[in-house]
C-alpha cells in the first residue's frame, strides 16, 4: 500500500519535531539550540497543515473553478492553514526575541556555551 | 493518487530529514574552536528546511502557508541569525585584541 | 554520554507517542462542521473570496489582534533588551565594504520588492498571501536597504508612527463595525460587492492593508534593532 500525501507529511513533521528536541536537549551552544527549536516549529506546523488536507480536492479559494456553491465538497480544512498562518508569524517573534538574549548573553560573559551559564545551578 | 506526486513529496521529505539532521550535527572539535565555528552551515541548513516545507506546503494546497513559511520562516528567520552571528563575531574579534 | 542516552530514551518515548498518532490517523473525508461553516458562509456573508482571509481577518478578527500586539510586544522587546547597556564593544570596526552589484541593484529592486508587499497584501481576499506575508515582503525591503549600507540608521520615529497609526486605525476599524454592522471587526458596514472585485469583501482589503502596514513596521523594526551595531 503506497502512503498517502497527508501521511508521509505528517511522518516528516513528527520526525522533525524529534530531531528538533534532540538538537536542543544535546547541544551545549545557544544558537545551536535555537536553530533547533525553529526546526521543532517547522515540525508542528507541518503536521498541522497535513492534519487538514483531504485527499483530491483544492485550496479553499473561490474562483473560476471553485465557485461558491460547491465549495463545500471541493476545497479542503481552511481552520488549519489559518492556524499554522498564525504559528508561523508569532514563531519568528519567539525567534527573535531568543536570539536578543542570546547576544545579550554573549555581550556579558563572550560566550555562548550553557555550561558557563551557572547561577542557577546547585 | 498520482504517484509523481506522492514520488515529489517522499523526495521532499527525505530532503527535509537530511537537512534537518544537517542543521543538528555536532561540529568536528577543530571548527568548534570557536563559539560561532561552523554555524553558518548549521543556520543555512534551518533555512533550507524552511524552504522545502513551503514547497511542501504548497502540494498539502495551503499556498498561504506556503508564502508565509517562504517569506518568514526561510527568508527573516535566516537573516535575523545571521545579523546575531555578525555582531557576535565582531564581538569575538574585538574581545580578542583587548583580553 | 550519559546526557545523551538520556535525550535518546526520552525522544523514543515521546516517538513511540507520536508513532501511535500516526498509525491511528484516518484522513477526514467530509469537511467537519466548523470547516463547513466557513466554506459555506464566506462568499454570501463575507463576500471574500479567500476562505483563509476570511477565517483570520472576521471570523477570528480579534485573534489577530491580539497576534499583532503579540509581535508588537516581542519587536519592542528585542528593542529594549538590545539598546539596555549596549555601548559595552567598540564602535565602527570590522564591517565589510559593500560592493558595486549590491548598492546598484538595492537602488532598482527595493522599490520594486516594496510595490510586491503592497500588491500582496492589498489582494490578500483575493489570491494567497495577505498582511503578514506582504508585510514580510515589506520588511525584507528593508533588509536589502540594509545590507546594501549596514551603517544607514532608519528613522525609529517613522517606524514607530507607521505602526501605531496602523493599529489604531485597525481597532477603531473593528469598532466601526461594533457600531454600523453585526459585531466587532465586522466587515459588512462597507459593500461587500461581487466576488472576485478588487473593492469587495467590506472593510477586509483596508483591515488587511492596515495589518501589513503593521506587520511590516513592526519586522522591519525587529531587523533594524539587531543589524544596528554597537553604536546604538
Amino acid at each position: 500500500m503506497m502512503p498517502s500525501i497527508a501521511q508521509l507529511a505528517m511522518a516528516t513533521g513528527f520526525i522533525l519535531i524529534l530531531i528538533g528536541f534532540y538538537g536542543a536537549l544535546t547541544q551545549r551552544n545557544l544558537l545551536r539550540m535555537i536553530v533547533a527549536f525553529t526546526l521543532s516549529g517547522t515540525g508542528v506546523n507541518i503536521v498541522i497543515v497535513a492534519i487538514g488536507y483531504m485527499h483530491g480536492r483544492t485550496a479553499p479559494i473561490l474562483d473560476a473553478t471553485v465557485n461558491a456553491a460547491d465549495a463545500v465538497s471541493r476545497v479542503i480544512d481552511p481552520v488549519p492553514q489559518a492556524l499554522v498562518l498564525t504559528a508561523i508569524v508569532i514563531g519568528l517573534g519567539v525567534t527573535a526575541l531568543m536570539l536578543a538574549y542570546a547576544l545579550k548573553l554573549h555581550e556579558q560573559r563572550r560566550s555562548l556555551d550553557i555550561a558557563k551559564f551557572t547561577e542557577l545551578k546547585w | 493518487m498520482s504517484p509523481l506526486l506522492t514520488g515529489m513529496t517522499l523526495v521532499l521529505c527525505v530532503a527535509m530529514i537530511v537537512a534537518a539532521l544537517l542543521a543538528i550535527r555536532d561540529p568536528s572539535p577543530e571548527v568548534a574552536k570557536t563559539d560561532t565555528g561552523g554555524l553558518p552551515i548549521a543556520i543555512l541548513a534551518a533555512g533550507l528546511v524552511s524552504l522545502i516545507a513551503s514547497i511542501l506546503f504548497l502540494i498539502l494546497a495551503a499556498p498561504d502557508v506556503a508564502m508565509t513559511e517562504a517569506a518568514i520562516g526561510s527568508g527573516l528567520t535566516t537573516f535575523l541569525f545571521f545579523f546575531v552571528l555578525g555582531r557576535i563575531r565582531r564581538h569575538e574579534t574585538s574581545g580578542d585584541n583587548h583580553d | 554520554m550519559i546526557k545523551r542516552f538520556i535525550a535518546l530514551t526520552l525522544l523514543l518515548a515521546i516517538g513511540g507517542l507520536f508513532a501511535s498518532l500516526l498509525l491511528g490517523y484516518t484522513p477526514d473525508s467530509e469537511l467537519n462542521q466548523t470547516a463547513r461553516y466557513y466554506a459555506e458562509r464566506t462568499s454570501p456573508d463575507i463576500g471574500a473570496a479567500n476562505i483563509v482571509t476570511a477565517i483570520i481577518v472576521t471570523y477570528r478578527g480579534l485573534d489577530t489582534l491580539g497576534e499583532v500586539t503579540v509581535l508588537f510586544l516581542s519587536a519592542a522587546i528585542v528593542g529594549l533588551v538590545l539598546a539596555l547597556g549596549g555601548k559595552s564593544g567598540k564602535t565602527g570596526r570590522g564591517t565589510v565594504p559593500v560592493g558595486e552589484l549590491l548598492t546598484t541593484g538595492t537602488r532598482y529592486l527595493a522599490p520594486l520588492i516594496m510595490l510586491l508587499g503592497v500588491y500582496v497584501f492589498v489582494n490578500g481576499h483575493l489570491t494567497p498571501g495577505g498582511g503578514f506575508q506582504g508585510g514580510a515582503i515589506l520588511a525584507s525591503g528593508v533588509l536589502l536597504l540594509l545590507l546594501a549600507d549596514p551603517l544607514k540608521r532608519f528613522s525609529h520615529v517613522l517606524i514607530a508612527t507607521i505602526e501605531s497609526f496602523a493599529g489604531l486605525l485597525y481597532v477603531l476599524i473593528g469598532l466601526f463595525g461594533l457600531v454600523l454592522a453585526g459585531g466587532f471587526l465586522d466587515n459588512r458596514f462597507l459593500p461587500t460587492g461581487e466576488l472576485g472585485a478588487l473593492f469587495s469583501a467590506g472593510a477586509i482589503p483596508l483591515i488587511y492593508s492596515l495589518i501589513g502596514l503593521k506587520v511590516g513596521a513592526e519586522f522591519a523594526s525587529m531587523l533594524a534593532s539587531l543589524s544596528e551595531s554597537e553604536t546604538s
